[in-house]
């Protein structure tokens, strides 16, 4: 019984009872619950433990295969060394609500069927705006409003595609599916949201900087993976995702390059990463979805580890912006080395964890002889070092020095980072296990000569790109607009627009109108009403004359006609 | 690569931590990696890198996949171009794009 317990639902309890306990237990649940949560999820059998009626269908709540094993160790090992790293955070809500949220990432991942995945994403929705909301800063409100909007719109075209999906097939699974209907496209459109594609790519940068030092560590892993997850799941080798994929790619590139915010400059990297994974999932063969498991895997490590460097620099000096920032490698030794492992993973360099997972899909884009996504995945790598693996420690930790000597944080978060960091390199240095995990066997061996050589070549030249076109990267006190836009200044302007001139415009169209009935209800009581041409009584006499006149115009036509 | 005019960051609000962070010390010594011999021994290290990795292609087995990543540092040059590419062509974005980052405070 206990081993068909759902792993999320630990969580979920775990997040709700939180607040309750006095301040010095806390810490015991927010570790207890994701280890429990851990356990839970290598306990569980392949295939379906768990499953309940509900609304007259069978939802298979806990249904477990390699795929779902794979994302929800991960899930769950991110919850654990999330909460380790969020221990000095004072807010027990961010704590709680990134219980529940890290629980809803868990019951997506484990749901059999369609309904569950609905369920568990709404959760995700509301329990991720929450995490937002925690620093209770205006801008932060203001973000997570909009981060809420946008979820629940994907949310809603995501459940007008499931029930279209159920009404055509009569079937709730949650398996493959080709979008090939209106109802299969919603879907596909509403887990892409999630996934931060185009043109709604905008809610992740402009909500997840605005979460606490703490908080946007844990909004880094599960909202976009999870999307990953599904579409993993349910549109593996759907082509458009090939285009939609590379697209991410770059935007993430080109937005960060732009960026002045750290954490900002990392949210766009999310996007950059998730662009290789849904590029991977779109080519569709066993090696690049098996590319794109293990790259969503190693990237929640490494994106967190980032993170979790950013955040650090945060807490100690309460400081985003790369202007404000500048050497301090000096004092914070432990962050910035921590930072540079995790720069270098998610640049794919050898030796790191990036490098083992991401050269799947780009190795899934050769063997379909695909050139041209070929090319353009290989100049992606490029830039991710260009905009992450060196950008974002170089701009942070060394460059111009900012005078600040703030020392390494507190133990618990130190030891979260080192935690992430030795991860990073031990899947690099080791990856038989992480590729034992993958959905399909693995044929491929990353540590080739030629592998190695052609990516130091590939990330050092870019590394040298970086350092002579540096004064063309100096920070300003800028930002660059995005998709959101649209929706922050276009949408109200229009709004406003129609309020200011379309309000005179109804209210004098009213009046005519009015006007107009009102003539129109004289002229008919002036020839209708009891005195009116028509409307009035005739003599006797006038109607005898009429009969008369009628009676000679038959007689006249009837002799006249010939 | 780093000017070394000693530059001072405020902090105007308390950072989340509690207490406000040191700050540099006038006689401070700085660490060699900054100093300009430092900074130049560096670029030399970089050079003999890049160089290391290009020669270390004429010992390895390449196996090219399409033709054009076989030719000589294909690999080198391609990552070279792709990032000034990028980099001049989020400039050009940035020229028609680019905001004060008080942009949307005002709305």
């Amino acid at each position: 019984m206990l081993a068909s317990l759902p792993p999320g639902l630990i969580l979920i309890l775990g997040g709700l009872l939180l607040p309750l306990l006095p301040r010095g237990a806390r810490p015991l649940l927010t570790l207890g619950a994701p280890l429990a949560a851990l356990g839970l999820v290598w306990a569980l059998p392949d295939g379906v433990a768990l499953s309940v009626d509900y609304l007259g269908y069978r939802l298979d709540l806990v249904e477990t295969d390699a795929l779902s094993r794979l994302f929800g160790t991960i899930f769950a090992l991110m919850a654990l060394v999330g909460g380790l790293f969020a221990l000095p955070q004072k807010t027990v809500l961010e704590l709680a609500a990134a219980l529940v949220y890290a629980g809803g990432a868990l019951g997506v991942t484990f749901a059999g069927d369609l309904i569950g995945v609905f369920i568990f994403w709404e959760l995700m929705a509301i329990a991720s705006t929450l995490v937002i909301w925690s620093p209770g800063t205006p801008a932060s409100r203001r973000a997570g409003l909009r981060y809420a909007f946008m979820h629940f719109l994907g949310g809603a075209v995501l459940m007008a595609g499931i029930a279209g999906h159920i009404a055509a097939t009569g079937s709730i699974e949650f398996t493959a599916m080709t979008a090939d209907t209106p109802a299969t496209w919603l879907m596909l459109a509403g887990f892409l949201i999630n996934a931060g594609a185009p043109p709604l790519t905008a809610w992740l940068p402009d909500a997840y900087p605005e979460g606490s030092w703490s908080g946007t560590v844990f909004l880094s892993a599960f909202t976009t993976k999870t999307a990953v997850y599904v579409l993993l799941r349910g549109f593996p080798g759907t082509e458009i995702l090939i285009w939609v994929g590379l697209y991410m790619v770059f935007y993430g590139i080109i937005y960060a390059l732009l960026e002045n915010d750290m954490r900002r400059i990392l949210a766009y990297s999310i996007i950059n990463q998730v662009g290789f994974m849904v590029c991977g999932i779109g080519i569709g063969t066993e090696m690049a979805l098996n590319g794109a498991a293990a790259h969503a895997f190693a990237h929640i490590i490494y994106k967190a580890l980032l993170l979790m460097s950013a955040g650090s620099v945060l807490y100690m000096t309460g400081l985003r912006k790369c202007t404000d920032l500048g050497g301090l490698f000096r004092t914070m030794p432990v962050t910035a080395a921590c930072g540079i492992v995790g720069a270098l993973a998610i640049s794919a360099f050898p030796w790191t964890s990036g490098f083992v997972t991401k050269s799947m899909i780009t190795q899934g884009a050769a063997d379909e002889h695909m050139v041209w996504a070929w090319m353009l995945l290989q100049a992606a790598s490029a830039g991710v070092f260009l905009h992450a693996g060196i950008k974002f420690p170089w701009f942070v930790f060394f460059q111009k020095d900012s005078g600040l000597r703030p020392t390494d944080p507190p133990w618990p978060m130190r030891a979260a980072m080192i935690a992430f960091a030795a991860l990073c390199i031990g899947i690099g240095l080791f990856p038989g296990p992480l590729y034992a995990l993958l959905p399909f066997p693995v044929d491929y061996q990353a540590y080739t000569g030629a592998h190695v050589v052609t990516q130091l070549q590939l990330l050092l030249f870019s590394g040298l790109a970086f350092f002579i076109l540096l004064p063309l990267m100096k920070r300003t006190l800028t930002i660059t607009l995005d998709w959101d836009w649209l929706w922050r200044v276009a949408g109200p302007a229009v709004g406003r627009a129609v309020l200011r001139h379309g309000g005179p415009l109804w209210s004098g169209g009213l009046a005519l109108a009015r006007r107009r009935i009102d003539g129109l209800i004289a002229w008919t009581a002036a020839t209708h009403g009891p005195y009116g041409t028509l409307g009035r009584r005739w003599p006797v006499q006038a109607s005898a004359v009429m009969v008369a006149l009628f009676l000679l115009l038959y007689l006249m036509l009837f002799f006249l006609w010939p | 690569m780093t000017d070394t005019g000693p530059r001072l960051v405020r902090i105007t609000e308390t950072p989340p931590c509690g207490e406000m962070p040191a700050v540099r010390a006038p006689d401070e010594r700085q660490p060699w990696i900054v100093r300009p011999e430092g900074i130049r021994a560096l670029w030399w290290i970089f050079a003999g890198v890049l160089a290391l990795t290009v020669l270390a292609e004429l010992l390895v087995d390449l196996h090219p996949e399409f033709g054009v990543d076989g030719w000589f540092g294909f690999h080198a040059w391609f990552g070279f171009l792709a990032c000034v590419a990028m980099v001049l062509g989020a400039k050009a974005l940035g020229v028609v794009l680019k905001r004060k980052d008080t942009y949307y405070d005002a709305g």
